[in-house]
């Protein structure tokens, strides 16, 4: 960094801490060598910056989501995360035109923020319009999907030693919904692969490598079968690989992943894919870990927009009950504090959640138990505060 | 059109040279011709009335000769056991996999996969018994990709009616002769509505001729987690061309690993006999260390296809009750038996059997 850049990282740190340079909060000898540190270990990033706190758009949904987003803000405020939430709704509506889009103050609170977390969203049958996900996606260019899937040590499943990154790149490949009938009774579904929405995914795979310390990185393919198309996105894998020769790279067929995968999941760490054996494989994960109800997921979009998800659904039969399970919601934000470089708050939060699902004495019933919602949620924040 | 061709009424190709069946052996790549080798072996010792005529396919040429040559064998013969032929995705694009060529060109239409927990096994889950009936000629294998631009791909998933009424009948004809009682669809029509769409419904027009039969229908990524949490609710499945390849690996790895389970590959006219996942098991050639038992039941399918009931009992019997009652097992499974100590003690137990 510049030298100016250095002085005004410093000076903002200062604040953050409330010392100064000058005066009778002159800083000591020690206090200096914690900036450095500090400087060293957090990523400096442009985001909104009022005195250290991070404004994150917050999208509750539908069903269950505004109580387990409720629960997800308490947990916050308790373990005194530096998170102030901006509420949105993206309900789709019709812009001039006549074409659908989310509503425009969503947009502007995203491209301000940059972060945002989500609940889960309906896709009502027949609105007219897109799935709301497809819509978000394409309005931030949601390219890539990420998916960390580990097992949790107090929710049994017969896999228990599961630890893995499931990469999908989220906005081409067999989903580009282009298809026609050619003749009556012969349908064509086009898979779109390109050079660089795979060479933008590739990039992203070994970048999140690298910042997790994960050690290798594996591109899954059927380019046997797929020669041009897998061919291509196999060929620009390769390609990134040759730049980040610090992680390990190599390509595996989707079935003998598939096949390995339920034997072993522990020779996994990295998986990078195109988006239909992307989508298979996340949620092939997430099943072996105990489904999508404690699986957090983040998007990642152009521009350094990150939306982080849960990717269960609605559950409106048990929507304002006080049933709901925030485990996914609350490690998907948990992923938004470490994308954020606040792993301190997101690694005491997250801490106080396997905590609690391995003590089992508040379980929700998804989870084995009879809590309610609020009982898990006070469970978790009252092990946050054991942990301060 | 509607195929009406029942499993039951099929003739097996007519064994005319004294009585003896001529079959089509291709070694493949790998792994393939040891296995296929110790098949001949037990064949032999069994005094199996079966002769094969082996067709060599060179993966490292570019010319197509060779798999017509395979290909015209099996016309001729009716009958294939076959090992997996490498594709080597270093030659260009238009060298297609010569696996899937054998498969367009004798229009083997549907892949056949039996899993079910062995005994003998250990493994996570237990009381699996799933028939997996996969559609092998058409979607995302189309081989029909090209790029109009630079650096844009467009690969084609071909659906057609035919094919998916004729795939669904014959899953609902398997499910009912075997007495099973539900048939799954699995498919992704929410995403690919006319594709996957065209398929659901064809297999919803073929599942109201069967009323005994329950029919319902899953969506892929929710087909693979629910087989990794409760694979015993699944009984017969019935899917395109890519996500039976997915399902197929997911529930061979839930029952044992690729080298337990045998795979068929039936036609209108011809049959071909394979392991079910297809590996070449490069890694594990020429060692000793592959397991047999996958090809050998996938022997014991193709002699009873060609209505050698008797034998084909013999050597099943054996194979199991090696599995599951002696428990020699090969490396794959956790255990210290070569290929050739399983062989013998199959061959062993055939003989005390016998005599």
């Amino acid at each position: 960094m510049a030298g100016t850049a250095w002085r005004s990282a410093i000076l903002n740190l200062l604040k953050q801490w409330g010392l100064s340079l000058y005066g009778k909060d002159k800083i000591k000898a020690q206090e200096v060598s914690q900036v450095v540190g500090a400087l060293k270990k957090e990523s400096l990033q442009p985001r909104t910056f009022t005195r250290g706190i991070h404004t994150v758009t917050l999208i509750p949904g539908d069903g269950i989501g505004p109580e387990i987003s409720t629960a997800v803000m308490k947990i916050f405020e308790v373990a005194k995360a530096p998170i102030q939430w901006e509420e949105r709704n993206v309900t789709a509506i019709q812009g001039p035109g006549g074409k659908w889009m989310i509503p425009p103050d969503a947009k502007e609170s995203m491209d301000r923020n940059k972060i945002g977390l989500k609940g889960p969203l309906k896709t009502p049958i027949a609105a007219g319009h897109p799935s709301m996900n497809l819509l978000l996606r394409k309005t931030f260019d949601l390219y890539a999907n990420v998916r960390p899937c580990a097992s949790i040590e107090g929710y049994q499943t017969p896999y228990t030693d599961v630890n893995l990154v499931t990469i999908r790149e989220n906005t081409e490949g067999e989903y580009s919904g282009i298809e026609h009938v050619i003749v009556d009774g012969v349908v064509q579904s086009i898979k779109l692969i390109t050079e660089q929405a795979s060479q933008r995914i590739a990039e992203y795979a070994f970048e999140y490598a690298k910042n997790n310390q994960r050690a290798s990185v594996t591109a899954v393919h059927k380019a046997n079968i797929m020669r041009m198309s897998d061919g291509l996105f196999l060929r620009t894998c390769r390609e990134a690989a040759e730049k980040h020769k610090d992680v390990k790279f190599n390509e595996m067929y989707l079935d003998t992943v598939c096949l390995n995968m339920v034997q072993d999941p522990s020779q996994f760490d990295v998986l990078v894919m195109p988006n239909l054996y992307g989508d298979i494989l996340s949620d092939l994960c997430a099943g072996l870990i105990g489904g999508l109800g404690v699986t957090p997921s983040g998007n990642i979009g152009a521009n350094g927009v990150a939306i982080f998800e849960s990717v269960h659904g609605t559950a409106p039969d048990i929507a304002g009950k006080d049933m709901a399970n925030p485990t996914a919601l609350l490690l998907s934000a948990v992923m938004m504090l470490r994308h954020m470089g606040l792993h301190g708050h997101a690694q005491k939060i997250e801490t106080a959640c396997f905590d609690v699902i391995r003590d089992k004495k508040a379980l929700t019933k998804d989870l084995g138990g009879n809590s309610k919602c609020s009982e898990f949620t006070d469970a978790i924040c009252q092990r946050v505060r054991e942990l301060v | 059109f509607m195929h009406t061709r029942s499993c039951g009424k099929y003739d097996p190709p007519p064994a005319k040279y004294g009585g003896r069946h001529t079959v089509t052996l291709i070694p493949g790549d790998g792994i393939g011709p040891e296995l296929l080798n110790h098949v001949k072996e037990v064949f032999r010792f069994c005094c199996v009335p079966v002769d094969f005529e082996v067709v060599h396919v060179n993966s490292a040429v570019e010319t197509e000769d060779d798999i017509n040559n395979a290909i015209t064998a099996i016309r001729r013969n009716g009958v294939a056991l076959k090992g997996n032929i490498e594709t080597k995705h270093t030659m260009a694009p238009s060298v297609k996999s010569r696996n899937n060529l054998l498969r367009t060109s004798l229009d083997l239409y549907a892949n056949v996969m039996h899993c079910q927990s062995l005994p003998g096994v250990q493994t996570r889950h237990k009381n699996i018994d799933i028939m997996i009936i996969r559609e092998n000629t058409e979607g995302e294998y189309s081989n029909l990709e090209h790029e109009n631009v630079s650096g844009v791909v467009e690969s084609l998933k071909i659906i057609t009616r035919t094919n998916s009424l004729r795939i669904a009948e014959y899953a609902f004809q398997l499910a009912r002769e075997k007495g099973r009682k539900r048939v799954t669809a699995v498919h992704k029509a929410n995403i690919m509505k006319l594709g996957d769409g065209l398929f659901l419904q064809c297999c919803r027009e073929v599942a109201s001729d069967y009323p005994d039969l329950t029919f319902d229908s899953m969506i892929v990524d929710n087909t693979t987690m629910q087989l990794v949490s409760k694979p015993q609710q699944f009984d017969v499945m019935v899917m395109p061309n890519l996500y039976g390849n997915v399902v197929s690996n997911v529930c061979a790895g839930l029952v044992g690993g690729p080298g337990l389970v045998p795979g068929a590959n039936y036609g209108r006219d011809y049959a071909v006999f394979e392991t079910a996942t297809r590996n070449t098991g490069k890694s594990i050639a020429g060692k000793n260390i592959a397991n047999p038992t996958a090809m050998l039941l996938a022997s014991c399918m193709m002699l009873d296809h060609l209505k050698l009931y008797d034998y084909a009992s013999m050597i099943r019997n054996a194979i199991l009750s090696t599995m599951n009652e002696t428990r020699l097992h090969t490396a794959d499974l956790g255990g210290q038996g070569t290929t050739s100590e399983v062989v013998q003690s199959i061959m062993r137990v055939i003989q005390t059997t016998a005599s």
